[in-house]
């Protein structure tokens, strides 16, 4: 275990990821006889659902839940299957040719690969409420990342706010590992349980429904729970001291607090994609880029798939599906005759869809509102790294600016560190509302890799490519 | 619909926007057709250098003319487009290097230009102290500077927009038949006519000029940039080497910007460009040589922009040889930043007089008719 990985110079089928998609589509690539190989930046498999599962010092099973648990399977699976997984692996760029520069152990690798699947997965949504940059404000995420990988329970006052299943899934675990939660303020606002009441029988079907329902129960015994919040502030002058809220168009209220966890769902993270110039769409519903795919996951860049909440959010179950399907297209393409090892595609496709079931309903009910996307106070930051606020983005809007790239020449919007990350949506959706035009119009932000900051010194040491070898020898 | 104008400027970058400009400066009537927006492309996206240091001989009047304008830009255009003079420096990394360029300085100075200075190794350490201390010397040109590039192309297109210009954006060029002593344009969207085209096309010029009968053996390219996160300011010249390739800025907000014009993959029907890491490879081990300080910087962010690039890296610049009223302004060859507000400056004299004040001979399309276009 110990020491550094080998790399092969070539793979049948290089993934990127190792959380549910990323794990079953090596695993199944693998079985069929590629040769695999999982690289994933975290220092243990299992992604974000999955996060730590092999290594966390969180024992009681209760605490994360039988959803979290059932992950062991997928690890299972894969270990058996002979796929290699290179864990603290960063990829930080993939050509068109499907060369991989992936950074591990501050070294930088280049793999060449016959086929690539991208598991990328989802982040949070941006929350950009006032003072959300203040100390002792971070995303559900990062809190239950905590708890996973190192077992930490908050403690103080603490607020959960926003919307999601996360946000709840995240209150169950916290109180079950014995942690207190002063309130939950909750965004989702009220006429999307009417909408969403359509979609309620495909729902019923969902294998989530009975779980959900069961957590809303737990969760709402033990916490006093704020519906229908339509504003939301952190204050503080340091760091934060109290969360000021309001219902429908009551009054503003206060609410002392040591920690606020924000939250109001996952969107794809598309930074890799994007960067090698994958095809991608607005979506409507579930208000994020998504790439646009086949039904096995295929872009619109040969030879490279997408699987998982990358593809578009459909949650852990769907995310392994995904996964499988996209490795049986791998497989279809570069070992047929393999095929016969793996499940019919029928039945592939059919697995995938029981999972998918129900989707809409979340979607629908949990879709987070303008006001809490699009920061409607001009002092609101929208770019963290570069320190730019909502009324930049606007009075750059008026003087002609049609689009996030152009936001980065003018304020640097968008151009620090995280790339985009924190900022991305929020400026594609301002600049769309500010010019009434829908958000696929205005685009996104150009990425280009490194999708992750990267040393100086890795990029000067880095190993030469193949055709640059050939290059020279030709001279 | 059909459209009439004084001239046609094809390409909204800083070339075409600026001729657009200092035509309507002289009171005509100038349309500029973009086939995405203003400043998309090289124009926006390179390294924002303002330099005349170590041009080639032949684009030295016209640098040094552009200088005069960058040093009042805001007048030019009501907007500072970020221009700052902090100088740039061609560092020599070996005796032999410093030789070449005293050479060169020396022969700058008889034609008569002398904004480039020889400098010892004692003054280049004052200029840049962070350059490693094996530079015996290297050239000054204490005028130049660095600007940014988008804004001021967006700068060039709003004030040619304030005196009578229009910029027609996200329509391309698909045609060119003569009707009578006008040129009749054919986009993607409505009809232009005028007595005067000027093509400012950048990586796609190639394909305007064979439209016209002259074809030239233009190469598109897509330089490479790369810049860090912030770091402790340590510089504050531009600096650029001649024997391997780079240009080394750091901004105000601490982050560097690392160039040279180590190429990607350009896909100029798509817009879209590859960075190739081995030659990034390159620019960061010259930087790891120069300056020992970057060996902690982390790069943030790479790009490419597209561009033309003649075989002799000067642009072309004049009349077409075939097509009358017809006039290029294309392939500066990764260095026509700077040029911008001068070549349309020029370009808008020789429209309305006929001829120009400073020579343009070396760069005339001429050149290239016995030449096999490369595609």
């Amino acid at each position: 275990m110990n020491g550094a990985p080998v790399f092969e110079n070539t793979y049948d089928v290089a993934v990127v990821g190792a959380g549910p998609a990323g794990l079953a589509a090596g695993a199944t690539a693998a079985k069929a006889g590629l040769t695999t190989i999982v690289l994933d930046e975290n220092p243990a498999p299992g992604g974000q659902i999955y996060r730590a599962i092999t290594t966390t010092p969180v024992r009681r099973e209760e605490i994360l839940g039988e959803d979290y648990w059932d992950g062991q399977k997928l690890i299972q699976e894969f270990q058996s299957s002979g796929a290699q997984l290179v864990s603290g692996a960063t990829v930080w760029s993939i050509s068109r040719a499907l060369e991989i520069n992936v950074s591990q152990g501050g070294q930088t690798h280049l793999i060449n690969a016959r086929w690539i699947i991208l598991a990328t997965g989802a982040q949070e949504r941006p929350f950009p409420i006032p003072g959300w940059t203040l100390p002792g404000v971070m995303t559900a995420g990062g809190a239950q990342t905590l708890l996973k990988a190192s077992g930490l329970v908050p403690s103080g006052r603490v607020i959960l706010a926003g919307t999601g299943p996360l946000l709840w899934l995240l209150a169950a675990q916290i109180l079950r590992a014995g942690g207190d939660i002063t309130a939950i303020l909750d965004t989702t606002p009220l006429e999307n349980y009417v909408r969403a009441l359509r979609q309620l029988p495909g729902f019923l079907l969902s294998p989530y429904f009975a779980k959900g329902l069961r957590l809303l129960t737990e969760v709402r015994r033990k916490t006093r729970v704020i519906k229908g919040v339509t504003k939301l502030e952190a204050q503080g002058k340091d760091k934060l001291a109290e969360v000021l809220f309001a219902t429908g168009s009551q009054p503003a209220t206060r609410m002392a607090a040591d920690l606020l966890l924000l939250h109001q769902g996952v969107v794809p993270n598309v930074n890799l994609a994007m960067s090698i110039g994958i095809d991608h769409r607005w979506d409507e519903l579930q208000l994020c880029w998504v790439p646009v795919l086949d039904q096995y996951g295929n872009s619109s860049v040969p030879g490279i798939a997408i699987a998982g909440d990358g593809a578009g959010i459909s949650g852990a179950l769907a995310a392994a599906e995904r996964g499988r399907l996209a490795a049986y297209a791998a497989v279809k393409a570069l070992k047929p005759e393999a095929l016969s090892h793996l499940p019919a595609e029928q039945i592939l496709l059919q697995a995938l869809a029981k999972a998918q079931a129900g989707r809409a309903f979340l979607d629908t009910l949990y879709q987070p509102p303008k006001h809490f996307r699009i920061p409607e106070k001009n002092e609101t930051l929208v770019c963290r790294c570069e320190e730019v606020t909502a009324g930049q983005i606007r009075e750059m809007v008026a003087l002609g600016c049609e689009g996030p790239n152009q936001l980065k020449s003018f304020l640097r919007c968008g151009m620090g560190p995280c790339q985009g990350r924190l900022c991305g949506l929020t400026a594609t959706e301002m600049i769309a509302a500010e010019r009434n035009v829908s958000p696929q119009q205005v685009g996104y932000y150009r990425l280009r890799p490194p999708i992750k900051p990267i040393q100086l010194a890795e990029i000067a040491a880095m190993p030469q490519s193949e055709t640059a070898v050939k290059a020279v020898v030709r001279g | 619909m059909s459209h009439t104008a004084d001239v046609i400027v094809i390409g909204a970058g800083i070339h075409g926007c600026s001729t657009a400009l200092h035509l309507a400066m002289r009171g005509l009537k100038p349309v500029v057709i973009e086939k995405d927006h203003a400043g998309r492309h090289a124009s926006g996206v390179n390294a924002g250098g303002v330099r005349q240091l170590a041009r080639h001989f032949a684009e030295v009047p016209l640098s040094v003319a552009s200088m005069e304008l960058w040093e009042r830009i805001e007048d030019l255009v009501g907007d500072d487009c970020g221009f700052t003079s902090e100088g740039q420096v061609l560092v020599a990394e070996t005796e032999a290097e410093l030789e070449s360029f005293r050479a060169r300085v020396d022969e700058l100075r008889a034609m008569g230009f002398t904004h480039e200075e020889l400098i010892d190794r004692v003054e280049l350490k004052k200029l840049v102290p962070a350059v490693s201390d094996s530079c015996p010397g290297g050239v000054v040109s204490r005028r130049d500077g660095a600007a940014n590039p988008f804004r001021a192309t967006q700068a060039f297109r709003r004030k040619a927009i304030q005196l009578g210009a229009k910029v027609v954006e996200g329509v391309s060029v698909t045609g060119f038949t003569r009707q009578g002593a006008a040129w009749r344009v054919s986009t993607t969207a409505d009809t232009f006519e005028a007595p005067v085209i000027v093509n400012a096309a950048g990586a796609w010029a190639g394909r305007i000029a064979a439209m016209f009968g002259e074809p030239v053996p233009l190469e598109v390219i897509a330089p490479m940039l790369m810049i860090t996160s912030r770091m402790p300011h340590f510089i504050r010249p531009v600096v650029i080497l001649r024997g391997r390739k780079l240009s080394f800025k750091q901004f105000n907000n601490g982050t560097v910007l690392i160039g040279g014009g180590h190429l990607g993959r350009a896909y100029p029907d798509t817009n879209y460009t590859e960075l190739d890491w081995t030659k990034l490879r390159e620019s960061a081990r010259t930087v790891w040589d120069l300056f020992p300080i970057m060996r902690q910087a982390t790069i943030v962010r790479a790009w490419a922009g597209i561009e033309a690039r003649m075989p002799d890296d000067i642009p072309v610049i004049g009349p077409s040889s075939t097509a009358e009223g017809v006039y290029h302004q294309f392939g500066f060859s990764a260095h026509g930043f700077q040029l911008g507000p001068g070549v349309g400056a020029l370009m808008a004299e020789l429209i309305t007089t006929g001829s120009t004040n400073l020579p343009i001979a070396p760069f005339s399309i001429a050149r290239f008719s016995n030449a096999i276009p490369k595609h």
